[in-house]
């Protein structure tokens, strides 16, 4: 009896994980029809983003999101490399165990504080060198790199680990330099993973806000330049959620949830089941 | 050159540049901390414990809204997503096992755990926000709840899966029924790695800010009247923060560092605790 029920208990609550994942889906969905009937493919085609003319294209929130993410892949991927080769092959067991946890907790600290340091310390560095506001794609990209870097590197790393060190000792026996073990070697060997590992943090960049929101600006327009300040779908989410006032202006901001939603959650279901299934299967 | 003073040169080049990478990254980190310690240490008074929001300029103005808030958040948050994580994690490993099912439910869940939190702070918006009619604690909760379960469910999953499978026959052995052989032997042989999870999935949850924003919203006053909306540390910080006005901008950084605090100390604790229960064995 009271196995039973302990059972059924036990499997309710899983299967619940699914249950709220679709219905995530379908509330977000649901919400957002009425503005894909109203505006169609104008809303992500059109820039236009005027609530009070109940005009509401997307266009620069989505641009917005994939030059920021961009750019922080530009700059945190090849840090993150080198940060996992030397935590993997260079340093001492000392070091490493020291600096592999501090990359650890660092991954942890909230993203707004990340974000709060951008606006006081970094944005104004940037207003000194490029002129302008301060605030805009360039501050978003690199503080959105910064933030996401100790997650990439400490992942990274895990997937270049996974290399045997049988392997590695071959290489070197042969004469091989310790470039030569990770170019040739390790590079090869983990390729999957390290994409794998790359790609899970992008994942992560294209849903993140707070870092992003105090220094992105929220001006809904095609940025000129990457020192222009524009928008994402998340800082779109987060400034105007609360004030929407029509239903349109509410169902066009579900319709930008539901967008965010499917481009993170192909872009990790890619990282996991392609690539990191790979490398645990290699 | 030779090909192997060339190759050498090449090894110190790249060496070179990988510990710079490395230097560079930690430069970054210390940074910030350092910012977030010297600004937040200086920010820091007892005024700050004992006072609740108040209007710019007011000097007996403090933070005890928004850390009861936190805290009742927090607090509501783990009763929802605890529990349910813990059980969830207990099918798979226990029942599901390796069925196709447990596979399916592993796999989103982790997807989910990746997810960004501020969809979810949509979709709790529309199905708890809209049909209250106002922003509420039970809406905040219930979103950080959702978040949480899959850190739990992954944790609870892995942990008592390393618990081994000849004390569960023994248990078996000696006529006691499955859900007896969990809760006695292999949750007890699971303790240290759910109570992990359990801190990791709390540290998770306290630093979002982004599904509080449009389900518990936020107050600059003191309130525990959950149908009510209800301040956090993160949401202040981000008012505070974005706020033109300096001793707000202080609070906000005297904010910052309690969390960060807050949720390293949870880190480095489950940590700890982790260790020593391996250590043991």
């Amino acid at each position: 009896m009271i196995d039973k029920l302990f059972f059924n208990f036990t499997r309710a609550s899983a299967l619940l994980i699914l249950i709220i994942v679709a219905w995530v889906f379908t509330v977000l969905f649901n919400h957002s029809l009425e503005a894909m009937n109203t505006l169609g493919l104008d809303f992500i085609t059109h820039d236009e983003w005027a609530p009070n003319l109940d005009k509401f294209g997307a266009y620069a929130a989505i641009l917005g999101s994939i030059i920021s993410t961009t750019l922080a892949m530009m700059l945190a991927v090849p840090v993150a490399i080198g940060v996992a080769i030397f935590l993997s092959e260079i340093a001492h067991d000392k070091i490493k165990g020291f600096f592999g946890i501090s990359i650890e907790l660092l991954a942890a600290i909230p993203s707004v504080i990340y974000g709060m340091w951008g606006l006081f310390f970094f944005v104004p560095i940037i207003r000194d060198i490029f002129g302008g506001l301060g605030i805009g794609l360039l501050a978003a990209g690199i503080v959105l790199a910064i933030m996401i870097l100790p997650f990439m590197a400490a992942v990274t790393r895990d997937a270049m680990n996974t290399t045997p060190d049988i392997l590695k000792e071959s290489a070197y026996a042969l004469g091989g330099t310790q470039w030569d073990v990770i170019k040739d070697i390790i590079i090869p060997y983990a390729k999957a993973g390290i994409i794998g590992s790359l790609i899970l943090a992008l994942g992560r960049a294209i849903g993140e806000t707070m870092a992003v929101t105090f220094v992105m600006g929220n001006v809904h327009k095609v940025p000129g330049s990457i020192l222009d300040p524009t928008t994402s779908i998340p800082v779109t989410l987060a400034n105007e959620f609360s004030e929407a006032d029509s239903s349109l202006y509410f169902s066009s901001l579900f319709g930008l949830a539901l967008t965010l939603l499917i481009m993170s959650f192909v872009v990790i279901a890619v990282a996991k089941f392609y690539f990191l299934r790979k490398a645990r299967r290699a | 050159m030779t090909a192997v003073q060339k190759r050498v040169f090449i090894n110190k080049i790249a060496l070179a540049l990988s510990t710079l990478s490395a230097l560079i990254a930690l430069g970054f980190l210390f940074w910030i901390l350092g910012v977030l310690v010297m600004k937040g240490v200086g920010a820091l008074n007892w005024n700050i414990f004992i006072f609740e929001g108040a209007p710019p300029g007011n000097p007996e103005s403090g933070l005890k809204h928004a850390l009861v808030g936190q805290a009742i958040l927090i607090g509501m948050a783990t009763a929802i997503g605890v529990p349910l994580g813990i059980l969830a994690g207990t099918y798979l490993s226990e029942y599901g096992k390796n069925s196709k099912l447990a596979h399916t439910i592993r796999d989103i869940s982790d997807i989910m755990m990746s997810a960004p939190s501020i969809v979810i702070g949509a979709f709790v918006y529309a199905v708890v926000v809209m049909p209250m009619g106002h922003f509420s604690a039970w809406a905040g909760a219930i979103a950080l709840g959702i978040i949480m379960i899959p850190v739990i469910l992954r944790t609870t999953d892995d942990m008592l899966q390393l618990v081994p499978g000849e004390l569960r026959e023994a248990a078996f052995a000696l006529g006691a029924p499955k859900y007896k052989v969990i809760l006695s032997v292999v949750y007890r042989g699971a303790k240290a790695g759910i109570l992990t999870g359990v801190l990791l999935g709390i540290a998770r949850v306290g630093g979002e800010t982004a599904p509080l924003l449009f389900t518990s919203f936020n107050d600059n006053f003191f309130t525990t009247d959950l149908n009510e909306a209800m301040p956090s540390l993160t949401v202040t910080i981000f008012n505070y923060a974005t706020s033109p006005y300096e001793d707000w901008q202080q609070l906000g950084w005297a904010a910052a560092f309690i969390l960060s605090m807050f949720i390293l100390g949870l880190n480095i604790l489950g940590r700890v605790i982790l260790f020593a229960g391996k250590k043991r064995k």
